[in-house]
């Protein structure tokens, strides 16, 4: 009998033992845990494409360097490229009605792209000296040797290039000249193409070009005292229009295509009566006219047969113009779209005819989207002959909504493309009178639900069968419910977009569940250029969870540089209301959550600007006295990169000259300064604060125990050779090193330091509990490697004799201080590793009792899951026995990439910037978020799900089990009863 | 080896594979007119066709990556890429293709000699003298479903609970039947002396601690 137990027991071990530690997933449950979400980014510039009948679409291009083609109808993506990310795209128009022509990296690459499919056709390189502004122009009509020529002005020099095969008929090369090409252009159906511009010292030139051959026929120059601003816009085909250079307040409008240049200078006071502040010319296309803005008033000019200057119209500033469209024979209309309570007013007028309208709609607008900043038109034909139009418009928060017969047909929340910073919140407990939880199926439904499944994992399902399993697991209410749940995989993710909008994502299905525009980062309110930096939670409540609502605070500065005043809005999780906003008069470059909450449980957060000074929040009383008692515990670090120096800082004194009692200053205690001329920092990662680590001692197979160095206070830094900080092939072996530091950020002492010789970065790199990865490229094997440091605390390595541990002598429970001098070993190794990596991350559990995973963000937009064990300092090419039980890993020169373990299975999570992890209640599971121009969410075990049962685990099968086993007892105590009554009757 | 001179930045070699199964990733590099060199090369996917599992194999989802992401670029139809006003020295390029896996390559792009081609793939450090890239693998994102099997009831955790269940019930007794009624008795007797054996006492690790 005990041998049966220990067989079976022996049996189960090994049945567990086998199964394989990476993440893995069938192609059917896609979609069970996680959700792809796909963007686009911030339009920049619209196409339509809707002449043919069938699929009409719109092809964009965007600021985050996407060029996409939307399906016009609902707004989905047919197809979608992400260019590298200093390859932003400069023009796109659309050729010979099937070729998406894009030029891009400053007018250098031009790329023809198939329209229906969204392959590339051809690239072409075009070559120029010196930086110019980039101009593509597709004439419709222009035949070069039976080929459709595409002109295009980049780099100094203005090609013409074949929009079939993306051959360069010829170039002319400006770069020699004074002149600046502005403006090319091509008058309909003539044999010439001019291109115009003007150098720094007002001087005008022109320049008409034979379109066959590139030949210059005419060259016109003429200057114009006091000169004008560098942007010229056309108004029609030998005119164009400009701000003077000097003052500002007047308009020139210059004619060339007659034999002379003529200049003619109008005031804009003479227009539009008195004006403080500048004129701004708006780059709208408008044949015969041309819109400004002045003092919150955009003034639309028209430019009369004499040359003469008058205006059409005035409308309030919020406000865009779009191109002209050419809507029938002669006939040229344009949108503008004016903001009004709640509303956004859409107007398309005639090009010359200002008093008439050709629609007019007012359509309600969420006001999160804030104010519209680009407008692109297209028309359509109705059934009743008149004119139809539809309206693709850029919001504020980089939204695109596409307008038509005053409603919105759809829009996308393209501001997704662009996070900045992610966090977390729960979402609200459960609540006894509002049970959400209302009888979900009857015993009937789910027993038919799980013979369903049952027939599934049998095999037995039929197609119908297969699709109805699908979709009950797809559409399973529980995940999406807005409500906490016990395992903590319902949650939402508050992330900030460079647009200035919070939203929160629900984790289920990454549904938006609110939006907000924070007020303090709008372009349009009180600051200049508003930046959004972090957001960190502020209140997480305990005691009053039932009724009191968590809050987060999103730390901002106004403007640009780093010792701009910062901002502070604080927002309600659950309702995504503002509850306060802050305009700081001090700048933001650091921010310290400290582990202190008071007594309504908002966590103290210490602001550091520029100056270190330090700034306590919440500002009340409270807190203060909260702090005094840590005070002495407080330290903080500073980067400074450009110089290489770190330093360490600690609180010192209320702040002196300034009167406010929440400012202290700061000491510097310790300073590392990298030499100049050797080393250049180029990555600082330190743990993630609230990482929880489960044990320090570290049981190896021979029953010795090593004790993890885990301390919050550690920073690994990497610096390499200045002349190697550029990029791969820019540096020789001989040339390029590579030193990293761990460094303790309360004493400044140095406790490892190691030099890869003949590599470089960049380097990617994470910490956790007594460990640091890293990944950079190692110029002599030329691979990239990965490496790792683990570091443990020797001084307690004596604990281990059982003889102290009883008499006493051990020093467990001395106190653990950050001043005092552990003997640290470190151990470290290193391994190939195929990819570039954009990011890397390691999941976090609720306990740290799980073993952890690296998660590797690829260059293909991929993320790999990699278990820690392939990192381990200690594998060797033969382990022995005991550490094979203990579960260390043959060595081997590279780390292995199972396809299998790739997180995002299929998917690409396009433009990969970022990778958070969250853990959850259930100690097995943590949550991955990804984001880049895409996001991806899902849920990952890295043990497995070993405490709790799987989705697909079959009750039925359970259950069959347990009646199998009834019967069984019954049938066997039937036979036993028999075979007893037979034995008393012998 | 390719050869071109500077005034003529064209492909003059190409080997393209006739055998279609086959991923060739072909290079020639030639000069520029500007300070910059020319990569050429071409990527060839084998046809989608010929895939089991719907993985997207399109030619148009390919992006090729020089450095570590500083220049992107797509591929052709016919699978050529080119990245122009490269430097000389020694570069990396990737292939991002969903449903394969590329070895990145090693590229040098030599100042003194132009047109000299050395690239290698740097996971196996196979030099491609003949710009022939074999293909290193396919990649599969998903396990596949075991179809359904006796052994897979028999192992899960209820197989081996049935399983287990039988042989106590009808081993069991047939190992009790062949013992000796003497050597059953002197069992029992100490079986009763001892009381019950505890689960405890017979794992391993509480076994040696006795």
């Amino acid at each position: 009998m005990g041998m049966a137990i220990k067989d079976f027991l022996l049996l189960l071990v090994l049945f567990f033992s086998f199964t394989n530690p990476s993440f893995s997933l069938y192609e059917d449950q896609v979609g069970l845990t996680d959700w792809h979400q796909q963007y686009i980014g911030k339009v920049k510039q619209a196409v339509f494409h809707t002449q043919k009948t069938g699929r009409k679409r719109v092809v964009v291009s965007t600021e985050e360097n996407v060029i996409a083609s939307l399906d016009l109808r609902r707004g989905e993506i047919f197809w979608r490229h992400v260019f590298g990310s200093d390859d932003a795209i400069d023009g796109i128009d659309i050729a010979l009605g099937k070729y998406v022509i894009t030029l891009s990296s400053e007018g250098s690459v031009l790329r023809a792209w198939n329209l229906p499919d969204g392959q590339m056709v051809w690239e072409s390189f075009l070559q120029g000296t010196k930086p110019s502004k980039s101009l593509l122009s597709v004439p419709t009509n222009l035949k070069v040797d039976k080929d459709n020529a595409i002109f295009v002005h980049g780099k100094g020099s203005l090609h013409a290039v074949s929009s079939i095969d993306g051959v360069i008929l010829w170039k002319k090369d400006f770069a020699a000249k004074s002149v600046e090409v502005q403006q090319i252009i091509h008058p309909l159906g003539s044999d010439v193409i001019y291109a115009v511009g003007s150098d720094s010292s007002s001087q005008f030139g022109a320049y008409q070009i034979n379109v066959k051959n590139g030949e210059l026929l005419k060259h016109n120059a003429a200057s114009f005292p006091g000169g004008f601003s560098r942007e010229l816009l056309l108004i029609s085909g030998d005119m164009l229009v400009a701000l003077d250079a000097a003052t500002g307040s007047s308009l020139v409008t210059i004619n060339f295509q007659d034999e002379e240049i003529s200049f003619q200078q109008t005031d804009i006071s003479n227009l539009v009566g008195d004006f403080s502040g500048t004129a701004v010319l708006l780059p709208s296309k408008l044949p015969g006219m041309f819109s400004m803005k002045v003092d919150a008033l955009v003034i639309f000019i028209r430019v009369t047969d004499e040359g003469n200057l008058e205006v059409v119209g005035k409308i309030s500033d919020p406000a865009v113009v779009s191109d002209a469209l050419l809507i029938s024979e002669g006939q040229q209309a344009f949108a503008l779209l004016e903001h009004g309570d709640g509303k956004i007013h859409l107007k398309v007028k005639p090009v010359n005819d200002w008093s008439s309208d050709l629609l007019k709609e007012s359509i309600v607008m969420d006001r999160q989207r804030g104010i519209v900043h680009r407008i692109f038109i297209n028309n359509y034909i109705r059934t009743d002959r008149s004119h139809g139009f539809r309206a693709l418009i850029v919001m504020e928060d980089h939204s695109l909504l596409l307008l038509q017969q005053g409603e919105i047909v759809w829009s996308r929340e393209d501001g997704l493309a662009s996070i900045v910073d992610a966090t977390t919140s729960e979402l609200p407990v459960e609540k006894v009178g509002v049970s959400v939880a209302k009888v979900e199926e009857n015993l009937f439904e789910w027993l038919k639900g799980h013979m369903l499944k049952l027939k599934g994992t049998l095999m037995l399902a039929s197609p119908e069968d297969v699709a109805a399993i699908q979709g009950m697991r797809l559409k399973s209410s529980q995940k999406s419910k807005m409500t906490r749940d016990h395992n903590g995989f319902r949650k939402l993710l508050i992330v900030l977009t460079r647009a200035g909008k919070v939203f929160a994502l629900h984790t289920g299905d990454g549904r938006v569940v609110w939006s907000l525009l924070l007020p303090l980062l709008r372009n349009s309110g009180p600051c200049e250029n508003p930046t959004g930096l972090n957001t960190y939670q502020w209140r997480v409540p305990h005691h009053h969870a039932m009724d009191e609502n968590p809050s987060f605070v999103i730390v901002g500065r106004c403007g640009q540089s780093s010792n701009a005043p910062g901002t502070l809005s604080f927002v309600d999780s659950y309702t995504g209301k503002e509850i306060k906003s802050l305009g700081l008069t001090h700048s933001v470059v650091q921010v310290i959550p400290l582990q202190i909450t008071d007594s309504t449980d908002q966590r103290l957060h210490l602001v550091i600007d520029a100056d270190q000074h330090a700034y306590l929040y919440p500002r009340t009383s409270d807190a203060i006295s909260l702090l005094q008692r840590e005070f002495s515990n407080i330290y903080w670090y500073s980067v400074d990169t450009d110089n290489g120096i770190i330093k360490g800082h600690a609180l010192k004194s209320k702040c002196i000259q300034k009167d406010d009692e929440y400012c202290f200053s700061s000491r510097d205690i310790w300073s590392i300064v990298f030499p100049a001329d050797s080393e250049k920092i180029i990555a600082a990662v330190r743990r993630k604060l609230n990482e929880v680590v489960h044990t320090q001692a570290k049981v190896t197979a021979d029953q010795d125990v090593m004790y993890k160095h885990i301390s919050k206070n550690l920073l690994f830094v990497a610096t390499v050779a200045p002349k190697a900080s550029g990029e791969i092939g820019t540096a020789t072996p001989e040339e390029s090193w590579l030193a990293v530091y761990l460094i303790d950020t309360i004493t400044g002492r140095i406790l490892h330091r190691m030099t890869h010789h003949g590599s470089q970065g960049p380097v990617r790199a994470v910490f956790s509990e007594n460990w640091v990865v890293y990944h950079y490229f190692n110029l002599r094997a030329h691979r990239y490697e990965m490496s790792v440091i683990e570091i443990y605390d020797q001084s307690r390595a004596d604990n281990k004799d059982v003889l102290k541990l009883v008499l006493g002598k051990h020093n467990l429970t001395s106190p653990i201080s950050s001043y005092s001098r552990p003997e640290v070993v470190t151990k470290s190794q290193y391994y190939f590793f195929t990819h570039s990596v954009k990011a890397i991350a390691v999941t976090s559990t609720a306990k740290g009792i799980t073993s952890k995973q690296l998660l590797i963000g690829t260059i293909g937009d991929q993320v790999l899951a990699l278990d820690k064990r392939y990192l381990d300092p200690r594998r060797t090419v033969n382990p022995s026995p005991a550490e094979r039980e203990e579960g260390i890993i043959p060595l081997t020169d590279s780390l292995p990439i199972i396809p299998q373990s790739y997180v995002t299975h299929a998917l690409r999570v396009e433009g990969l910037r970022g990778i958070v992890t969250i853990p959850s209640k259930l100690e097995s599971t943590a949550l991955v978020f990804v984001y880049g121009v895409d996001l991806f969410y899902t849920q990952i075990a890295p043990s497995k799900t070993y405490d709790s049962l799987t989705d697909d685990f079959s009750y039925a099968l359970l259950l069959i089990t347990i009646v199998a086993l009834i019967v069984a007892i019954f049938v066997t105590w039937v036979l036993s009863e028999k075979k007893e009554l037979q034995d008393k009757w012998r | 080896m390719a050869s071109s001179s500077r005034s003529n930045p064209v492909i003059l070699v190409l080997f393209i594979l006739s055998c279609c199964g086959l991923i060739s990733l072909s290079l020639a590099i030639s000069s520029g007119s500007g300070d910059g060199y020319t990569i050429n090369g071409r990527v060839k996917i084998p046809s989608i066709g010929a895939k089991g599992f719907g993985l997207p194999g399109k030619i148009s989802n390919v992006k090729v990556i020089l450095n570590g992401g500083h220049k992107v670029t797509f591929l052709r139809p016919d699978g050529f890429f080119s990245f122009h006003n490269v430097s000389a020295g020694t570069h990396l390029i990737e292939v991002a293709a969903i449903g394969y896996f590329f070895s990145p390559v090693r590229v040098d792009v030599s100042a003194r000699n132009p047109g000299k081609v050395q690239a290698a793939l740097t996971e196996n450090r196979r030099g491609l003298n003949e710009f022939v890239l074999e293909p290193l693998r396919e990649e599969q994102y998903y396990e596949i479903r075991e179809p359904f099997s006796i052994m897979s009831i028999v192992k899960s955790p209820m197989g081996l609970m049935v399983g287990f269940m039988l042989i106590v019930v009808f081993l069991m007794p047939k190992l009790v039947e062949n013992m000796d009624p003497e050597e059953m008795r002197r069992a029992q007797e100490e079986m009763r002396n001892q009381g019950v054996p505890s689960l405890a006492n017979l794992l391993p690790g509480a076994a040696r601690s006795n």
